[in-house]
């Protein structure tokens, strides 16, 4: 007889206690909150409680891989005041005794460790689902060996040098060739002179180098 | 008119004759440059008219002075004021064919003092100016990554969470006070030298003295590009602007017009400063580049044309500005809204899909007369669409926070970026060509170089003198100098200088005479618009744009704003005044130029009366010598 009481108490009790373990603001539960038409939009599935019933899955095997302990099962995740926003609070019960929580730390660590595998289960991501109390980190920042910009500036200073050696060795060049045009047109002249071509005519007679116009090449 | 002219004797010992020009223009002769065709000409005024002013000015005074209402006042004061004075300083340098410093100094001496005004102004401007142009080869450079840098905020140092001064502001702001600028919380801390804004600088200068080095000969074949590409950017921003949602939305705000503004003095104001700095008039790099051309080139319709496309393309870049604008102030507003959104739908676990655009403040309203100290306690933001679309649009503002946020929210957002940046660069290095021969010719014309020196050189020592002297803008505090040099320098002494030239010619060296001129040069009389224009219209209008800026500027304390996180309201920028000392160089940017006009012609007016009564001494002795020359040849010959 009071062993048939005693049945019928846990029976009865049993949810009763679940319920007690996990409530809203329980001091070891956390809320879960899902925005399913955020991140699928169209392709959203519909929440129904296959879909919880895979959260307590994901939710034991994190358990499981985050102490390495084969015992978490589905009935360790109690899951309660679920409403339509699709959010819900969830606690986590030890395997070897129902009554004891797992304590909240444990339990975020658990959820660190395996989130990237909890959101891809649901094809969600860190914003679309959201463990309220656990911030997801921060990708770590890509540090280049050589900034980006190094290189680009590289480059375009090494067009700029370019430019600046072949403007002055073109300028350079220019200027030898003045000069040099300028000295052949000088000797071009004097030996028309000489051979007695004037105005394009030839004259006859001999050129007296006495009156050269010798004053031409001094510059002062 | 002529009890109005000055006499100006001498006059036609200083200015090349008509029939000089005609041998000048037949026989080719002559060392001056010449342009290899009138292509080149057009596309160097061009571009050196459409700068930056056109993309980042004129959009924001066409907004904020009541849309298409805006129009008005400018087109108006393009006609009276633009366009006279433009035709004005393209025929005087094409007929007396010299630099600024030269035409000044041979219409009368004593107004030397314009051209070196011009000098200093162009110099004062070329040095922030190019600074400007370092801070876009910056983004270009940081343009070649896959998410662009300002996108997020960095992560800090322990790892825990965003940089706190980017979080409180947002990722451009911080990208562009911090990572570029490393502005310092005041003017009075200078922060240091930047190194790699040191090295921007550096490759900003030694880019344009490529471009300048041998003067037009390289500058005429840079412009088919720097001219050209920013209206091939604009058009293929324009195209992608008008695909993006929301782009209609920032066009219909800046052309829906608001007849009321009309009756604001303000607005004439500033069509009419906007008209006049888009010219770059004053300068002295249009009077140079115009002498370069032929003799008989129609400096009229060149005028003309120039105006219209001045104008035509502020327009245009206008509506290429805010068709982005518009995509990213609805963007902004669509965030801001789906953000309060989401927080009603979490704090009432309300189901995702009930509460919509449509029927959020349906919602708002029931769910405050039922739940009033929970809304009130959840801090909602107002989400308005024309706040967002009249933020921060002018200046460095628009072009590295506002558009650079715009552009990562595009896909493929580094192709955009660099596009954008490249049409920046070219049309701020069109406008520094014409800045830079504003000084180099007027040097060249002092005499302050060597006549030995190649053009190269000259070109060199001026690009390395600004680019050590332009350091002080590249420092932490350098955006507060740089608008400060904006501000002062680049104001009030080009309207003295442009009321003098406009005054110098058609009273001193006579109006008459410049008629003449134009007649001789393109064949017809300026027609009766030209006459009134430029003896009354065009001179009393700049009076009065000097007279009421001159006063705005005087009356006013002169505040500039700071970015300091640790002010009360950051990250909204923080108004401080600026410290004594600063008035010494307010003085300098402005006075110099300015009174360099008056100052010249005094220091000539003195020199000419106690070096006259010296000249002629000389003038004899030489005469007696040349007498006693001719005596000796003559005894020698008996």
């Amino acid at each position: 007889m009071l062993v048939w009481i005693l049945f019928l108490l846990c029976q009865v009790g049993a949810p009763a206690l679940a319920q007690d373990l996990c409530q809203r603001d329980a001091p070891n539960g956390y809320k879960v909150r899902i925005s399913l038409k955020t991140a699928l939009g169209e392709d959203a599935y519909e929440w129904n409680q296959s879909e919880m019933f895979f959260f307590q899955a994901t939710m034991a095997f994190a358990m499981r891989r985050h102490f390495q302990m084969e015992t978490y099962n589905v009935d360790n995740i109690i899951l309660c005041v679920q409403t339509s926003r699709v959010s819900f609070w969830f606690v986590v019960t030890s395997p070897d005794n129902t009554t004891m929580l797992i304590p909240k730390a444990d339990v975020e660590k658990a959820v660190r460790m395996s989130r990237h595998r909890i959101n891809n289960a649901f094809l969600l991501s860190d914003r679309t689902l959201e463990f309220l109390g656990i911030y997801p980190t921060l990708a770590a920042p890509v540090n280049p060996d050589t900034p980006p910009w190094l290189i680009v500036f590289g480059v375009v200073i090494g067009a700029v040098c370019v430019g600046i050696i072949a403007l002055l060795i073109s300028s350079l060049l220019q200027k030898r060739r003045k000069e040099k045009g300028m000295t052949e047109d000088g000797q071009d002249e004097e030996d028309m002179q000489v051979k007695g071509v004037e105005n394009g005519i030839n004259l006859d007679g001999t050129y007296n180098r006495g009156f050269t116009d010798d004053d031409r090449f001094t510059k002062l | 008119m002529r009890c109005l002219q000055v006499s100006n004797q001498d006059l036609e010992e200083r200015i090349p004759s008509y029939e000089e020009l005609e041998k000048l223009e037949n026989e080719e002769a002559g060392d001056r440059p010449k342009w290899d065709n009138k292509a080149q000409y057009m596309l160097t005024i061009v571009g050196f008219c459409v700068g930056l002013g056109n993309v980042w000015r004129f959009p924001y005074l066409c907004q904020s002075h009541g849309g298409g209402a805006f129009m008005i006042p400018f087109l108006i004061l393009l006609v009276l004021e633009g366009v006279p004075l433009l035709h004005l300083e393209f025929a005087i340098g094409q007929r007396l064919r010299k630099g600024s410093v030269g035409v000044w100094s041979a219409i009368h001496p004593y107004l030397t003092g314009i051209g070196i005004g011009s000098m200093c102004v162009s110099f004062l401007v070329s040095l922030y100016y190019n600074t400007i142009m370092a801070w876009v080869m910056w983004y270009f450079f940081n343009s070649f990554q896959e998410t662009l840098p300002w996108s997020q905020c960095p992560v800090n140092a322990n790892m825990t969470g965003l940089v706190s001064e980017c979080e409180r502001s947002s990722p451009v702001d911080y990208y562009w006070y911090r990572e570029t600028l490393n502005t310092t919380p005041d003017i009075d801390n200078t922060g240091g030298l930047q190194w790699w804004m040191v090295l921007c600088h550096v490759s900003a200068w030694a880019l344009l003295f490529i471009c300048i080095s041998r003067g037009i000969e390289t500058t005429g074949k840079a412009v088919y590009i720097t001219s050209t590409l920013p209206y091939a950017v604009l058009t293929i921003f324009l195209i992608r602007g008008l695909t993006l949602k929301g782009s209609l939305n920032g066009v219909k705000f800046l052309f829906t017009p608001d007849m009321n503004e009309l009756m604001n003095p303000t607005t004439w104001l500033d069509a009419g400063a906007q008209v006049f700095y888009s010219f770059s008039l004053a300068f002295g790099g249009l009077l140079s580049f115009s002498s370069y051309n032929s003799v008989h080139n129609n400096c009229e319709q060149d005028a003309v044309i120039i105006s219209i496309v001045n104008g035509a393309t502020a327009v245009y870049a206008a509506t290429v500005i805010y068709t982005i604008i518009g995509f990213r102030a609805t963007e902004k507003f669509d965030d801001c809204i789906s953000g309060n959104i989401l927080t009603l739908l979490n704090t009432f676990d309300l189901p995702e899909g009930n509460v919509t655009e449509n029927n959020y403040d349906q919602v708002l309203h029931s769910l405050n007369g039922t739940y009033p100290e929970v809304i009130q306690g959840l801090n909602l933001k107002t989400c308005d669409l024309n706040s967002f679309l009249s933020e921060g649009v002018e200046g460095t503002g628009l072009a590295f926070i506002v558009f650079t946020e715009a552009i990562t929210k595009m896909p493929v957002s580094p192709v955009w970026s660099v596009l954008f940046f490249i049409m920046l660069f070219c049309l701020g290095l069109s406008s520094m060509f014409g800045n830079i021969e504003g000084v180099l010719v007027p040097l060249q014309d002092l005499g302050v170089f060597p006549k030995s020196w190649p053009k190269e050189a000259i070109a060199g020592t001026t690009c390395v003198l600004c680019c050590l002297v332009g350091l002080i803008f590249v420092q932490g505090s350098g955006n507060y100098w740089l608008s400060l040099f904006d501000s002062y320098g680049g104001s009030i002494p080009l309207l003295i200088i442009a009321f003098c030239e406009m005054v110098g010619v058609v009273y001193l060296y006579g109006i008459d005479r410049f008629n003449d001129d134009i007649e001789f040069m393109i064949g017809h009389k300026p027609n009766l618009f030209w006459q009134i224009t430029w003896r009354f219209v065009s001179p009393a209008i700049m009076f009065v744009i000097f007279v009421f800026y001159f006063i705005t500027k005087v009356q006013e304390t002169p505040m500039y704003k700071a970015w300091n996180p640790e002010s009360e309201n950051f990250p909204t920028l923080e108004e401080k005044e600026y410290p004594s000392w600063i008035f010494a160089i307010i003085f300098i940017l402005a006075g110099i130029p300015g009174l360099s006009v008056p100052l010249t012609a005094i220091y000539k007016c003195l020199r000419n009366r106690c070096c006259k009564k010296d000249n002629e001494f000389k003038q004899d002795d030489l005469n007696t010598i040349i007498y006693l020359i001719h005596l000796v040849i003559l005894f020698k010959r008996i």
